[in-house]
């Protein structure tokens, strides 16, 4: 298993757009990715489950990824956050 | 006649018939099916059609609204693809044994309570849109089609509105919505602003309006049924007015101002409080020629103290960027009603103790004004402007003054732009007689005309008696004018006016043959004045 914490800058938190494209890509990669934060998890292909975290803006995330593809799959997730959130 | 409140979502006018929508939302019935598999097919079918319905409307949005706007459709998209969602209905249908329909009304209200019950108003206005995901898989289920056409044009009064039923309501007819529900950062609200419709929420609703004549008015959050005929009439007008105004935008802004033989000048605004700069932005102004710094001491019971001046300067420079900011040191005379000053009573304020004559005998109220502006300077282009001088004298005094300052900070190791631009402002006939000598000592020049007219011919401004006396064109204002500039250009200097004449479009072919540089003028008159600028040879 691989994880990172990831400090949220978007304004809007996890909104919807990003959610859903969040959700395209932990479901292009094997492993299984799971959001963590507030006290709660999602499974990250899971776009409403995702939205129900309540994620702002200024919160810090754990991301865990588990699977074969765990290091790159992590490496991309880790890039999607930067680049989208 | 009546009128009913609102929140207004949009600024602008509609004036037109109502139309009421009232929803059709789907009667769902539960109903036990045996045949769990056809039914779990009948569901990912509609799915699909709602799906391919929800790609049209995303590339209709796009076209008359912009991608950020059409984004909701996409993700509508995106949660009908949802596993969640997905699940939750095959599950409800195989294990219950229920219709698809009722399988997805009771997951879509479940998802939508969950969204509507979370903390940040962004999520929860989310609900909507689950409930309107499964209102069209619904309605694909039944096989009706939900969408609302429009036969003509109408102020569009609804419950609430889904962001789908706006966009697929055919543009040129929409005047307005009204609606009970919704918040100001609802898609809806979204949408008619971008569409530029006017939009009130929160107004009570009846069917009962269907039909009757109204008037939207987003300026004050009011619908008007069946408005009488003056209240027609204003309106109306408010309607042209802003018509006008908006062509008049859409032609020039973002334009340069120069003229058709090629002379550019800048083109700045005058304000006279940080929350004038919307308009300054709106009206597409260059930059600001005159920021009257005396609502800093006006609006308060006490000197502004260095940080509260600081703090104001620089939020004014950052909104601004990159583009010029001239500051006008304290211009207050008896005459302002300021307590604190203890200005005592004069029989001639006009002529009497005030702006830098008060800077110069009270420097420490100087002082902390010029370190605020120094140091704001850090934070954007800040220029600084002295206002009533009439000697050379003056301007060194100042100049002294502002050297000290700036050693200070210095040694404080607070940043600031050492080469500010600072300039004086020619309003006093002494002014005009030595501009010559002035302009060797200042960066740059801005006429204050309705001072200079006042001094100039010896005429209170404010004297409604004098009123034919005071001609603002009189030979002796323009001739002032034109030695101002000459002397300033011979000097090397830049000259604008800041003063009421500058918007004065009758005149504004006369300034650019004097040389004029820059003109600042109150905001709505900016791009009336580049239009002149633009149209003269």
């Amino acid at each position: 298993m691989v994880n990172f914490n990831y400090v949220i800058t978007d304004e809007i938190g996890i909104h919807a757009r990003p959610a859903g494209l969040l959700a395209k890509e932990a479901k292009a990669v094997s492993s299984r990715v799971v959001i963590k934060a507030n006290g709660k998890e999602a499974d990250a292909s899971k776009l409403m489950a995702v939205m129900g975290l309540g994620v702002k803006k200024g919160n810090e995330i754990t991301v865990e990824v588990a699977g074969d593809d765990e290091t790159e799959a992590a490496a991309k997730m880790e890039e999607f956050f930067k680049a989208n959130l | 006649m009546e009128i009913f409140y609102g929140k207004a979502i949009f600024r602008g006018i509609a004036i037109g018939k109502i139309l009421f929508n009232s929803k059709n939302k789907q009667q769902v019935r539960r109903t036990k099916i045996d045949d769990a598999e056809a039914e779990i097919s009948r569901f990912e079918k509609a799915k699909e059609e709602a799906s391919q319905e929800l790609e049209v409307l995303y590339n209709k949005a796009l076209k008359e609204v912009g991608e950020s706007n059409a984004a909701i459709f996409e993700v509508h998209s995106m949660m009908l693809e949802d596993d969640d969602f997905n699940d939750a209905i095959i599950e409800k249908i195989k294990n219950q044994l229920v219709n698809a329909e009722y399988a997805v009304a009771k997951t879509g209200d479940g998802l939508a309570d969950m969204f509507a019950n979370m903390e940040d108003e962004y999520f929860r206005a989310r609900a909507a849109d689950m409930k309107d995901i499964s209102e069209r898989v619904i309605s694909k289920l039944v096989g009706e089609d939900s969408s609302f056409q429009l036969k003509e044009p109408a102020i569009i009064v609804a419950k609430d509105l889904a962001p789908s039923e706006t966009i697929q309501m055919d543009k040129s007819k929409l005047l307005a919505f009204v609606t009970e529900l919704g918040s100001s950062s609802s898609h809806t609200a979204i949408l008619a602003r971008t569409m530029n419709l006017p939009a009130l929420i929160g107004v009570k609703i009846d069917s009962g309006w269907n039909g009757k004549f109204a008037v939207v008015d987003g300026y004050n959050g009011k619908l008007v049924i069946e408005p009488d005929k003056d209240t027609l009439a204003k309106y109306k007008k408010i309607q042209q007015d802003d018509l006008e105004k908006r062509e008049l935008l859409k032609e020039l802004k973002g334009k340069e101002t120069v003229t058709k033989g090629g002379k550019k000048i800048h083109l700045y605004a005058n304000i006279g409080n940080p929350s004038d700069l919307s308009s300054v932005l709106e009206n597409d102004a260059e930059g600001i020629g005159l920021f009257r710094s005396e609502f800093l001491y006006l609006d308060s019971d006490n000197f502004p103290t260095e940080e509260e001046q600081f703090n104001a300067y620089r939020k004014v420079a950052e909104t601004m960027g990159s583009k010029k900011v001239i500051i006008r040191t304290l211009d207050i005379g008896a005459d302002k009603q300021v307590g604190y000053f203890n200005l005592g009573h004069e029989d001639n304020p006009a002529m009497g103790y005030r702006a830098i004559r008060i800077c110069l005998d009270q420097q420490d109220i100087f002082k902390t004004q010029l370190r605020a502006l120094l140091r704001a300077s850090a934070f954007g282009n800040i220029s600084v402007m002295y206002p009533m001088i009439i000697s050379v004298n003056e301007v060194m005094q100042i100049k002294e003054i502002v050297k000290n300052v700036m050693e200070e900070l210095e040694t404080e190791g607070i940043d600031f732009n050492k080469n500010i631009e600072q300039g004086i402002m020619i309003e006093t006939p002494a002014a005009v007689i030595i501009s010559d000598e002035l302009a060797k000592e200042a960066d740059f020049f801005s006429i204050g005309t309705n001072d200079l007219t006042q001094y100039t011919l010896a005429a209170d401004r404010q004297n409604a008696k004098l009123e034919n006396i005071i001609d603002t064109h009189h030979p002796a204002v323009l001739r002032s004018i034109k030695t101002v500039i000459e002397n300033a250009h011979k000097a090397g200097i830049w000259a604008g006016i800041c003063g009421e004449l500058g918007a004065d479009t009758s005149l504004t072919e006369t300034f650019l043959s004097y040389g004029i540089d820059e003109l600042s003028v109150s905001p709505t008159f900016v791009l009336p004045v580049r239009k002149v600028v633009r149209d003269t040879d």
